[in-house]
């Protein structure tokens, strides 16, 4: 798919295909692309070029069929304002076709789950940040999607709503919900998703169950040693230390990229020693999806 | 019934859910204005012996003010119930977001959004007719009769439609940093100028005023009512009040849900 606003490419290009049933996480910077990508695929932003199908169904030419088929979650909070937390859920059941008694049935069902009885007949504005997102997820599931979109549904939120809410998300995708999420926590994709696609300036750079992408893009531990001094023979050490690929320095601070599993750090500390070098911080940073990711998209600033 | 009609049924049974819980708000608004222009100018004003003997011809100023004062109605409601919910929902709550996502295609989310302000029109008409027929001094009654129902329900419904199809439009294309000049710039403009406190006809000693005001929807819509409610009053002839009412509904309707797919697909 590609989508081109004026002169800016947002999505340039990507390829991706997600399984039924599957958890798949999309993993990029801020202006990576993953809300266009997310807005094309269910209908409100038009492909510049490219196709894309949801259970089958084309987004361009079938739109309102595709719409049947998906829940969204979107960032912002989208709920209606002029209806009571009950009302929200019934009358989404009823835009899909759902029967007044079983649109009735499944808001009640979806507030027990979500743990919203007690605040069924609030309006929406009386809700906290955590119970409206909680409202918008149950919502998207009203109708019994076969796919549901969650665009960054944790960002912006306290840390015990976001545990909360990974439960929540967690039920789901043990349900078999087949679920696409985006998002820019590395943790929460690593927590959350079966595979994952890690997307910067409108294209896929890895693609992956989180395993898969830690052993392929991030074998390098990175570890980092402060000290007091100058640092310029501690980095001439350092390089000629084995399994070590790479040498940075910054200030006062020595960065060593290395793919051997131990011992890196403890001979660099032990060279400080040696040349008279108080050591002030040493750290290590395993593989992780946070050191695929930073390999992958760079440490730029991003706005 | 097919999936779409129930999808839009049920979208505007969602609206009609929202009305009855804001009915009082819905009537303070409906009413309070064609309330006290009758009070002042129908009762204070020859209770008091100021201005107003009679409109032209010697029909009283409140047969003039009848029709006029619903139009207004009408008007403002349609305006009111689809432009000003929009132009929130697109910048402050973005609720516009989630209802475009009903399985429907996008521009069936407007025409719902026309039907449902044109229905809030009829019903505030309604609410509107017996204030500005029953509120006046005595002597000052209004001559007003329903001469034909056929063409007074015609006027009723496109008028209505009408005026929700530039509430849609004027939704879809304000900014909504500049909500506030609304009825400055529009709603005001239209309405003084809407011959409502005047028959078109007798604006030909202000021959420019009277071609200018042909721009504005609501003169069609007083004297598409004038037409079927005081007759005896002048009127703009009967096929051009009613095929600018419902030439103007359908083409405001097509621009109107161009605009608003514009907008909320991108």
């Amino acid at each position: 798919m590609r989508k081109v606003y004026g002169s800016l490419v947002a999505v340039d290009g990507l390829e991706l295909e997600v399984g039924r049933g599957e958890f798949f996480g999309l993993l990029g910077p801020n202006g990576a692309g993953k809300s266009t990508t997310i807005g094309m695929l269910t209908t409100t932003v038009f492909p510049t070029g490219g196709r894309a199908f949801v259970s089958g169904l084309d987004v361009r030419r079938q739109a309102a069929e595709v719409k049947r088929q998906i829940g969204v979650v979107s960032q912002a909070n989208t709920l209606d304002r002029a209806l009571t937390v009950w009302e929200n859920l019934y009358y989404h059941g009823r835009f899909f076709g759902v029967s007044r008694a079983k649109a009735s049935l499944r808001a009640d069902e979806l507030l027990e789950q979500f743990a919203l009885t007690e605040r069924a007949d609030a309006m929406v504005l009386q809700l906290s940040g955590g119970l409206a997102q909680r409202l918008m997820i149950a919502r998207a599931l009203v109708h019994e999607p076969q796919v549901l979109f969650l665009d960054e549904p944790t960002s912006g939120i306290d840390p015990q709503t976001r545990i909360n809410l990974w439960r929540i998300l967690r039920d789901l995708q043990e349900q078999g919900q087949t679920t696409l999420l985006t998002t820019h926590y590395m943790e929460e994709a690593d927590a959350l998703c079966e595979r994952i696609a890690i997307i910067d300036h409108g294209k896929a750079l890895a693609v992956g169950s989180p395993a898969e992408l830690k052993q392929r893009h991030g074998d390098e531990t990175l570890l980092t040693v402060t000290v007091e001094g100058d640092t310029t023979r501690l980095a001439e050490r350092a390089e000629r230390l084995d399994g070590v690929t790479a040498v940075e320095r910054e200030g006062a601070t020595v960065r060593v990229r290395t793919t051997a599993s131990g011992g890196v750090l403890a001979q660099l500390m032990q060279a400080a020693g040696e040349l008279g070098l108080p050591v002030r911080d040493a750290t290590s940073l395993p593989p992780s999806l946070e050191t695929v990711f930073l390999n992958l998209t760079g440490r730029e600033y991003r706005e | 019934m097919s999936a779409e009609l129930k999808t839009f049924a049920a979208l505007l049974a969602r609206d009609v859910r929202v009305l009855r819980r804001n009915f009082g708000q819905f009537l303070t608004r409906t009413i309070m204005q064609p309330l006290l222009f009758v009070f002042v100018f129908a009762y204070v004003f020859p209770k008091i012996g100021q201005g107003f003997h009679g409109g032209p011809r010697g029909v009283s100023f409140t047969t003039v003010l009848v029709p006029g004062l619903i139009a207004v109605a009408i008007n403002f409601q349609g305006i009111q119930a689809v432009a000003l919910p929009l132009v929130q929902e697109f910048s402050v709550s973005k609720e516009i977001e989630d209802r475009v996502l009903a399985p429907v295609p996008v521009w069936a989310v407007g025409l719902e959004k026309i039907v449902a302000g044109a229905m809030q029109s009829l019903i505030a008409a309604g609410v509107v007719f017996p204030i500005v027929y029953l509120v006046h001094a005595h002597g000052a009654a209004p001559s007003v009769h329903v001469h034909d129902p056929a063409l007074f329900a015609f006027a009723l419904l496109f008028s209505s439609l009408l005026a929700a199809a530039l509430g849609l439009f004027i939704g879809t294309v304000l900014d909504p940093r500049k909500v506030t000049l609304l009825f400055a710039v529009v709603v005001l403009p239209l309405t003084f100028l809407g011959c409502v406190y005047y028959p078109w006809a007798d604006l030909t000693p202000i021959l420019w005023l009277k071609v200018l005001v042909l721009f504005n929807p609501l003169v069609y819509m007083t004297e598409g009512l004038r037409t079927s409610l005081t007759p005896e009053l002048p009127h703009m002839a009967i096929w051009a009040s009613m095929l600018a009412l419902l030439g103007g509904s359908l083409a405001l309707a097509l621009v109107s849900l161009h605009t608003f797919t514009r907008r909320v697909v991108t």
